[in-house]
């Protein structure tokens, strides 16, 4: 997966559209009560029906307890698996069985909590992109393995609250101008009063930093895939043209102060020698809001997405070909950050 | 005022919905409302599942019993207090076990337990005889066979294999 190019709709403030659909297969335990056994019997059904599969031909199957760490932190970092999957909380190890089946924007999580988890990423806000590319292979794999689905309930997951379409799309959206103008409290608590909900860059249970939300919906039964995602996609309109009135407000009534807190942002990524990863977002929000507000003009949303996505641990460990202690991380992402800024900043 | 819906009790909760651009106001029992997915009660829960598992939690963080609790899902084994504690169901079949439950729950977290999306045809169901289909169900018979000793029939099932690939 590409990651975010900065080339998809509305790139300025929407980093990136995912979609995913829970599936489970009939005639298996479902994770939680999964035996060793029986996940492994899942992936080789996985296995031999991605073989099979059109739409999967070519695509690569990734052991996760069969790879190191950090490459299981660098799948985590670009959204292709989940922590849990992973097997990254402390102490934890990647549970027999648990795979990623990747092709292209499109991948299967194999025995997260559900047998099966189809996701689909595109760049931007860019929702019925991603859905069709996701519709095609639930399709493709819906007609190779038995899929657990009930005339009632719909297809049906482990846990009840994805249960009837499976479907949870998430636009993760940059909000600075509501977050100046404090403004974002009242759009988050609107969102929750449509049955959307909001979480940090990396989903469920992560915080919110660098003014990065990822909005979604929080109900998947009884409503249509369709209504789930023109909803979704009303309202993710709303909060962009709520995050444009409040970057024109800024600039109208603090144009100094906005100008002042981008370009400092900048100064401290071009010169610092020692980054944290949260004070990196920070600043590359801030500068962000002045890529946008056409206050840096030399700087381009590619780039920026590009810093957003290798000054994480995992990747600059890839960068650097070589392991990073956690006392060194600052000092080599502040030295990439630089590098970046240097020859990426006409 | 009696309640719109079964014209019995009396109407305690007023819900406006708006559809196809007009106005409707239902007035509504609490139990016609709760059946509509309405939370009644005086808090509006901030993860829906978490309340409905913590309404299940007594002071003592324990989970209260409840008769239903011993219900168990004869495919998995997996009882309605397994369910309770963790959150998460044991197989597909525990479903319609605890299908009262479920739907009851369903209705809560998100306003309804029908599905109206997709609707799912399982492999075969179109009665067209796809060779990768008949592949891949051959290979799950042949492990099955094994796996339970049967020889004989796994030693056929490999030979139809053969002939499919």
């Amino acid at each position: 997966m590409a990651g975010w190019p900065g080339s998809g709709p509305k790139s300025g403030i929407v980093l990136s559209t995912r979609i995913r659909l829970a599936r489970n297969l009939e005639g298996y335990v479902f994770g939680q009560r999964a035996k060793d056994a029986d996940r492994t019997a899942v992936l080789t059904r996985v296995e031999e029906a991605s073989a099979a599969s059109d739409l999967l031909r070519g695509a690569v199957t990734i052991r996760l307890d069969q790879l190191e760490r950090v490459d299981r932190q660098l799948l985590h970092e670009r959204h292709l698996v989940s922590k849990e999957l992973a097997g990254l909380d402390r102490e934890a190890r990647p549970r027999p069985g648990a795979a990623l089946v990747v092709q292209g924007s499109v991948g299967v999580m194999v025995n997260e909590e559900d047998h099966l988890r189809l996701h689909g990423m595109r760049s931007g806000f860019a929702l019925e992109d991603a859905y069709a590319a996701l519709e095609g292979l639930d399709a493709d794999l819906g007609h190779l393995l038995p899929f657990a689905f009930h005339r009632e309930f719909g297809y049906l997951t482990s846990c009840p609250t994805n249960a009837g379409t499976g479907l949870r799309a998430s636009v993760l959206i940059h909000l600075p101008g509501l977050v100046l103008t404090k403004e974002v409290g009242k759009v988050l608590q609107g969102l929750t009063q449509v049955g959307l909900t909001f979480r940090g860059l990396y989903g469920e249970g992560s915080e919110v930093v660098g003014n990065f939300f990822q909005l979604s919906n929080q109900t998947t039964l009884g409503k249509s895939e369709d209504e789930l995602l023109d909803h979704l996609g009303k309202i993710v309109r709303q909060v962009i043209e709520y995050e444009e009135q409040a970057r024109d407000v800024l600039l109208r009534t603090a144009p100094d102060e906005v100008a002042d807190k981008t370009w400092r942002a900048y100064g401290l990524l071009k010169y610092a020698r020692k980054l944290t990863f949260e004070e990196t977002m920070n600043l590359l929000s801030g500068v962000r809001l002045g890529v946008g507000l056409n206050l840096i003009p030399s700087l381009s949303v590619y780039t920026l997405n590009k810093l957003l996505i290798y000054t994480q641990p995992a990747h600059l460990a890839a960068l650097e070909g070589r392991q990073i202690g956690d006392p060194a991380l600052p000092t080599v992402r502040a030295a990439y950050v630089r590098r970046v800024l240097e020859t990426e900043a006409a | 005022m009696l309640c719109d819906n079964c014209k019995e009790r009396d109407a305690v909760i007023n819900l406006t919905q708006v559809e196809h651009d007009s106005k409707v106001t239902l007035h509504l029992c609490e139990q016609c409302a709760q059946l509509k997915g309405v939370e009644t009660g005086a808090a509006v829960l901030k993860t829906p599942l978490g309340g409905f598992l913590q309404g299940m939690i007594g002071k003592g963080g324990n989970v209260l019993p409840t008769p239903a609790d011993g219900l168990r899902c004869a495919a998995c084994g997996s009882t309605l207090k397994d369910f309770r504690e963790s959150g998460r169901l044991g197989c597909g079949q525990c479903y319609d076990s605890f299908a009262p439950h479920l739907r009851d729950l369903l209705r809560r977290l998100h306003g309804s337990s029908q599905h109206v999306g997709e609707r799912y045809a399982p492999p075969g169901a179109e009665g067209a005889a796809d060779p990768r289909i008949q592949l891949l169900d051959l290979k799950e018979q042949l492990r099955r066979a094994v796996e339970n000793e049967n020889f004989e029939l796994a030693a056929e099932l490999r030979d139809r294999i053969r002939v499919l690939e």
